[in-house]
């Protein structure tokens, strides 16, 4: 086991976690702001990969691709929030976790309708593809490099918009009192379902990069937006710190867990055996993580009171 | 005097019983199959129903106690049938193709999953519960997947059907005998819990917390053991669930079958004790009817749901049987 | 001197800059209504959270029937005799009134852990509710939803449900809150007599009854208690008139 490979796996894990990030900020918001949890998140994950891998499939262009999915992600996300969402900010979260099952439904079978159940393939560009060398003489993609910085970009211009924007001071308003910001003169529908477009942009953009990695395919959302749930949980809802926080706790984890463990493992167990009980404990990991850090911290690492 | 609900109530009860024993006597046992799979599934909601009606306790993670007593089943039975131990110590143990036995495993162990799921999820409220059932019960499917002894993605398939001493459950009557006894034999459970001095505080705390922490009750306490008695008989069901397919996989395990079981107690009636039957008569009757026009039927079942929930929040119960105190 | 059976020693609550207690030290004596009054933000609600067991002072102790209970939760401190009325009716809603005092009276008996048996035919629990229902004056609507009650009905629901407890000591948080002149008077006339029963610690608002019933009275403003006495003894206060009084004439 070399350095080397360790720092791969260290990459591979802030990629996951960048990932995440993306995914779990418009929860966090959507639900700081708005008090709604959506479970179909996940569905506007999938909507932006399969919007950007149809524009590349007509235009062969990887950069058009990426922003039909944050226009196909977010017009999704608006219209989600115009015809149901809306509807259940004064619902309970028990309306609100069926509502948004049952878009997902909806989604996941109208988009297996549209596209098939094949899995479509979205190609990384050539000028993004190859390995690149980075200092102390490690190969990495550059694909998953670019990844990695764009998700860091986003990261600050979300700290950045939330801290010194007009905006921004309107969703913190809006997250400590709804009054107050109605009393302010904000039209807060239209803050709304601003806040919501942008969080389904955010995950729309998530779905399409991660897409070029993996396929495109109905359901994929799913797994994401679970893991994006953990994250939230480790971090604290409402708090964008917590979520970038705990989404590179998981992403790293999640990845280190699952390459070291069975190595790990392998010390002391027959290799077969090693390989197996590595894998079932990896794939736990980050659920046993989430248990311990509720059991010291019930609202999460950057959590109020919830 | 019988109010409409009641009526109601017996009339799902008798409906159910009477459409598979007319199947019977006009030799059609795949409607017998399509009503065992209504009575199952109807006793998981009945599980789940103790916990989120009565306790108010939305938990998205009960695929994890119904695939737990899948697995119970499917890993007693796959050592029987292979005739390989389970285990040499304390005693030896061969597994087993007894229902009654495989039941108790269930349930033991989904109890005991439950506990350990609701000492953690408990100790938060609101959203974060949501979550964290959510995803303890998405551990448990990982783990499943990658726990190639017992079938990993592929599942786990058993040959014959196991035994209950006395009846022939390979005989689709028969089997739809014994999960109709026990779906009522859960009703029966649920009704007398409900108005048990147990069921009185649980459902207290759902409303007020504060009031019944005044009274000197402790509302983790009731949460837990609701929580536990919940996830026993939604194992019991995935037992039964399992050996109706002859068959478990992690899917049983996944937070689709949560979303699913949930939405059994949903249409049929939020609180409403006969609510997971009618919801999960109806979701059958969807599934078959539905299914049989257009592969893509969960998009209408996402829009009833939709529906039901945007404009009809009692459930099928509520549209017939108007409101009516779900409660006490 | 009567026994003591409630005692707060130097509680201090802060949040963030906001001292809400600053070294407030009380006792509830048996026998006695001791009547806490202040005006609003005086810090009455964090104070009853600390005796109650929401709230954890940050330094000071709380002491019920002897024993230090600072450290105990409110289920504790309910099952060791707090009987609690609270400012905002918290009751079962959905409940009959009924249904509400037999939750007091199953509380009140601690086995709750019984799953089978009828708990609104169990005829210990019922006598117990009934009684409490009685007294308050709500036995005729033993039957109704507790939703549908008027917000006076609900402020006797809350002191029967104290009741069903026997509690050693009452709290009552503002229990004539919106109750009118009627209501209020009978009230008054009720929690008379019970303070034989129980000692009670009352917080309120209406100053009427508060001069009509307290033993003594203790002043609150800005989280520290200004004034300890009799009716006459705080009427009479200076620092009293100027800090509260004063300011409720000019309102």
């Amino acid at each position: 086991m070399t350095y080397i490979l360790v720092l791969e796996q260290i990459l591979n894990g802030l990629q996951l976690g960048v990932m995440l990030f993306l995914m779990a900020a418009g929860l966090t918001l959507v639900f700081g702001v708005m008090g709604l949890i959506n479970l179909a998140h996940g569905s506007l994950y999938m909507v932006g990969a399969f919007a950007a891998a149809a524009v590349a499939g007509w235009t062969g262009s990887f950069l058009l691709a990426l922003i039909a999915s944050l226009a196909a992600a977010a017009a999704a996300g608006a219209l989600m929030e115009l015809v149901v969402i809306r509807r259940l900010y004064r619902r309970d979260h028990l309306d609100q976790v069926l509502a948004t099952f049952a878009l997902i439904l909806i989604f996941s079978e109208g988009t297996r309708w549209l596209f098939g159940s094949f899995p479509l393939f979205l190609d990384v560009p050539a000028y993004l593809s190859g390995p690149v060398s980075l200092p102390g003489g490690i190969e990495y993609p550059l694909y998953r490099l670019t990844i990695i910085l764009i998700g860091l970009a986003i990261a600050a211009g979300l700290f950045l918009l939330i801290a010194k924007t007009r905006i921004g001071i309107q969703i913190r308003a809006g997250e400590a009192d709804r009054e107050m910001i109605a009393a302010l003169g904000v039209d807060i529908s239209k803050l709304y379902t601003l806040v919501f477009a942008l969080g389904a942009a955010l995950a729309g953009l998530a779905g399409a990069l991660v897409g070029a990695i993996q396929s495109v395919q109905v359901g994929m959302g799913e797994p994401v937006l679970i893991l994006a749930f953990v994250v939230i949980v480790i971090g604290g809802i409402g708090s964008i710190k917590g979520a970038l926080a705990g989404a590179l706790l998981v992403g790293l984890t999640d990845t280190l867990g699952g390459v070291f463990l069975p190595q790990l493992f392998a010390l002391f167990m027959e290799p077969a055996s090693a390989a197996s009980a590595g894998a079932s404990l990896a794939s736990m990991l980050i659920y046993i993580l989430m248990a311990a850090i509720l059991l010291v911290r019930p609202s999460g690492l950057y959590g109020g009171s919830a | 005097m019988m109010t409409r609900e009641s009526l109601l109530n017996w009339a799902m009860i008798a409906a159910l019983l009477i459409v598979p024993l007319a199947a019977w006597s006009l030799d059609e046992p795949f409607i017998i199959t399509l009503a065992t799979k209504a009575a199952i599934l109807a006793l998981a909601g009945v599980g789940l129903n103790i916990a989120l009606g009565l306790g108010g306790l939305i938990s998205l993670g009960h695929a994890a106690f119904f695939g737990i007593g899948g697995y119970a089943m499917g890993i007693l039975a796959a050592h029987a049938q292979n005739y390989e131990p389970l285990f040499n110590w304390p005693f030896l143990f061969e597994g087993s193709n007894q229902m009654p036995l495989i039941w108790l495993v269930a349930v033991v162990l989904s109890a005991l999953a439950a506990l350990v799921i609701g000492a953690l999820s408990l100790r938060t409220s609101g959203v974060y519960f949501i979550m964290i059932t959510l995803a303890f019960g998405q551990m448990l499917y990982y783990f499943a997947i990658s726990w190639s002894a017992y079938g990993g993605e592929d599942g786990l398939s058993i040959w014959v059907r196991n035994e209950f001493p006395g009846l022939n459950t390979l005989d689709p009557i028969q089997f739809f005998a014994i999960a109709y006894v026990i779906l009522c034999l859960a009703l029966f459970f649920a009704a007398r819990l409900a108005a048990s001095p147990f069921g009185l505080a649980l459902a207290a705390a759902r409303q007020n917390e504060d009031r019944v922490e005044a009274v000197g009750l402790t509302p983790f306490k009731l949460r837990l053991a609701a929580f536990v008695i919940s996830g026993a008989i939604t194992g019991l069901a995935g037992a039964l669930f399992a050996d109706l397919n002859r068959f478990v996989s992690p899917t049983m395990l996944s937070w689709h079958t949560s979303g699913e079981i949930m939405i059994f107690v949903i249409l049929g009636g939020v609180g409403r004790l006969y609510g997971p039957v009618a919801g999960a008569a109806l979701y059958i009757l969807l599934e078959h009817l539905l299914g049989g026009i257009s592969d893509y039927w969960q998009i209408f079942l996402g829009v009833l749901l939709l529906l039901i929930v945007l404009f009809a929040r009692g459930g099928l119960i509520g549209a017939i049987a108007g409101r009516e105190k779900a409660h006490g | 001197m009567a026994e003591v059976v409630l005692r707060t020693e130097n509680l201090c609550k802060s949040f963030g800059a906001l001292k809400a207690s600053s070294d407030v030290s009380l006792d509830l004596r048996a026998g006695e209504i001791h009547a806490l009054i202040g005006p609003n933000g005086a810090g009455k609600s964090t104070l009853i959270k600390q005796i109650a067991g929401n709230f954890r002072p940050d330094s000071g102790r709380v002491e019920l029937l002897g024993r230090d209970v600072t450290a105990l939760d409110t289920v504790a401190r309910a099952r060791m005799g707090l009987g609690r009325t609270f400012q905002i009716s918290a009751l079962a809603m959905e409940y009959t009134v009924l249904q509400n005092a037999v939750l007091g009276a199953l509380g009140g008996q601690g086995r709750v852990f019984r799953f089978f048996r009828n708990v609104m035919k169990d005829p210990a629990l019922l006598a117990v509710a009934r009684d409490a229902l009685e007294r308050v004056g709500l036995a005729d609507a033993a039957d109704r939803r507790t939703a549908d009650l008027s917000h006076g009905q609900r402020r006797q629901l809350e002191v029967a449900v104290a009741l069903t407890l026997k509690p050693k000591l009452f709290l009552m948080d503002e229990p004539m809150a919106g109750l009118g002149a009627d209501g209020s008077h009978r009230l008054t006339g009720f929690l008379d007599g019970l303070r034989q029963e129980a000692p009670i610690l009352l917080v309120e608002h209406d100053m009427d009854a508060v001069f009509a019933l307290a033993d003594r009275i203790s002043v609150l403003v800005y989280g520290q208690i200004i004034a300890t006495g009799t009716a006459a003894e705080i009427r009479a206060n200076a620092e009293v008139r100027r800090a509260y009084l004063g300011e409720e004439d000019a309102a």
